[in-house]
């Protein structure tokens, strides 16, 4: 059978998911307005054509403060789901293919890192560290090795004895050659699915943490801060909470649609 | 019976390592607790009679068993903030956390099993394409965003509850069962798309497989042989998955206690680490391992006895 490149999930999720990034690029470089700036004669003005998505309690103009926002919420996601992922391949890679006592013990501790709801372990570290854009990377990142290094030990101890890996050992190839070149690329079909779940929880995860006040500070800004920043003026400005909220929505969905898509490309090559 | 007790070790192990990472890590960083019970114009003599007082001049291991051995007697230290016995702060919270979570399961169990079952008609097609995107759009709303505004619209404009204004749950347990309700279905969302998606997948797998074809050659219809076969086998993951759902609930929570301001286990954490109460956050955290763990090994459990091939520790 043929295999299809592409399928209509993915199509759709490439393109918001396309949309969304482009949008949050321009932003970094320019915005309609400071998304600091105050102006008191335009206070929680609903949205018009000069404010796209209206303005806040301060005067600031929301359009401008969600593409800062967006930043930041997916410099912190695509961070944490980097680290998470190519420390948990490293995991999974050596536990899965030597097995043996490594493997045991390292089991063992994912599952006691497994035992906390990623969140509250996330939420342990910062109580830690202190919050901050930083702090929230990097304990994000620890949080999301487990579920990789999960994921992407089975594919490996899958790999271990196929025949191809065994003519490849027979022929000299070193452990590395092998692990990078011959198994890496065979578990992209795990992998791959894995890191847009891993994403769309690094998303929430910020936002949620964000939104309890111990994830970024200000001046930094990011969706979940500013989510709850709305909730207080909902009655008053309820476009800052609905504008915040569907762009998080968006960006969750896009993503989603695209692990969908390689689910189903999965499906069909099986 | 061998599996089951090999399971409760491995819990209490995982528990116990648990426990001693929590505290070795809050014993390394909170520094001194005496200092920050007196604050920084105490005297050098009060501090170290307090120390003397709260036992802290002895070694980390006995200080480490006499704290597990609180969760025993009760006994697991004082707030430094509120400086009354941590127990005592922390029971009436984990009972409203409880009593949500418990609802929230049961609603997302009662929704998505029956879903799962009726979205199975679409196989391919458009309404397939729509069920899934659907499903996508539910998994990606995040609970307080739908927090945000399921508090407006029945609190605020149709006064169902009073966001913010939780109700004590045992003079007006109607009143709290309202607003405990609302809190459980925004977590439950993306909670239920989840558990309908894998529900779904796991039926459509099962009913490839080559006993389905025979019971269907044999002239059984397909809905018969989908109550009586394949949900019996779409069993066992869906147990393992609703097992997980709790343990990510108790996450969940965390966010939406704040949202609806309800006095539970998850904003008086978040209360307690911006405010350095060390012996609080010990404890809800052990607590909420402990939850998530015990629902894991119960899920295991009710697999082992509903299938019996996982008793014997083999793969499944």
């Amino acid at each position: 059978m043929k295999q299809k490149k592409w399928n209509g999930y993915l199509r759709v999720g490439m393109v918001i998911t396309a949309c969304m990034l482009l949008l949050t690029l321009v932003g970094l470089f320019y915005a309609p307005y400071d998304h600091t700036a105050m102006n008191k004669a335009e206070k929680m003005l609903p949205p018009s054509s000069s404010h796209l998505f209206g303005t806040d309690n301060f005067g600031r103009d929301i359009f401008s403060r969600v593409l800062k926002g967006a930043g930041t919420t997916l410099t912190i996601a695509l961070s944490t789901v980097v680290i998470g992922a190519v420390c948990g391949t490293a995991v999974g890679a050596v536990t899965g293919y030597f097995g043996g006592l490594v493997d045991e013990g390292l089991m063992r501790l994912n599952d006691a890192l497994t035992a906390f709801p990623s969140i509250l372990l996330a939420l342990l570290i910062i109580s830690l560290t202190g919050p901050g854009k930083y702090n929230v990377i990097a304990a994000l990142g620890i949080v999301f090795i487990p579920s990789f290094a999960r994921v992407t030990r089975m594919s490996f101890a899958s790999l271990r004895d196929v025949n191809y890996i065994t003519s490849a050992r027979l022929m000299g190839a070193s452990n590395a050659r092998i692990l990078l070149v011959h198994m890496l690329p065979n578990t992209m079909r795990v992998l791959l699915p894995a890191v847009t779940i891993g994403f769309n929880n690094a998303v929430l995860a910020e936002a949620s943490m964000s939104f309890l006040g111990i994830g970024v500070t200000p001046p930094d800004a990011s969706l979940g801060y500013m989510l709850s920043e709305s909730q207080g003026m909902f009655a008053a400005a309820p476009w800052y909470a609905v504008c915040t909220g569907l762009t998080i929505v968006l960006l969750i969905f896009g993503v989603g649609l695209i692990g969908e898509g390689l689910q189903a490309r999965n499906r069909e090559v099986a | 019976m061998k599996a089951v007790a090999k399971r409760l070790l491995t819990l209490l192990l995982t528990m116990i390592l648990v426990s001693f990472l929590t505290f070795a890590a809050f014993d390394i960083v909170s520094g001194d607790p005496a200092e920050t019970l007196l604050g920084t114009q105490a005297t050098p003599e009060r501090v170290a009679a307090l120390r003397e007082e709260l036992g802290l001049n002895r070694p980390f291991l006995v200080r480490y068993f006499s704290w597990l051995g609180g969760f025993f007697t009760g006994d697991l230290g004082t707030s430094y903030n509120y400086r009354q016995p941590v127990w005592g702060l922390v029971a009436p919270k984990l009972k409203v956390t409880l009593l949500m979570c418990l609802l929230c399961f049961v609603l997302v169990s009662a929704t998505s099993i029956p879903l799962a079952i009726w979205s199975y008609r679409w196989v391919g097609g458009a309404m397939d394409w729509l069920r899934t995107g659907f499903n996508q759009l539910c998994m990606a709303v995040p609970p307080f965003f739908t927090g945000i505004l399921v508090s407006w619209l029945f609190g605020i404009v149709l006064h169902i509850f009073t966001p913010g204004g939780f109700p004590d749950l045992h003079a007006h347990p109607w009143g709290a069962f309202k607003h405990l309700f609302f809190a459980a279905v925004c977590i439950g969302i993306p909670r239920a798309a989840m558990t309908v998606r894998m529900m779904r997948s796991t039926v459509v797998e099962e009913m490839q497989k080559a006993y389905v074809r025979t019971a269907i050659s044999r002239g059984n219809d397909r809905s018969g042989v989908l109550r009586t076969h394949v949900l019996k086998n779409s069993l066992v993951s869906a147990i393992t998955f609703l097992g997980q759902t709790m343990a990510e609930m108790v996450g969940g929570s965390i966010v939406v206690e704040q949202v609806f301001g309800i006095p539970g286990l998850g904003r008086f954490l978040v209360a307690s680490i911006s405010n350095r109460d060390y012996p609080v956050v010990q404890t809800i955290v052990v607590i909420l391992a402990l939850w998530v763990v015990l629902a894991g090994t119960v899920a295991d459990v009710l697999n082992q006895i509903i299938d019996p091939r996982l008793r014997t520790g083999g793969k499944a």
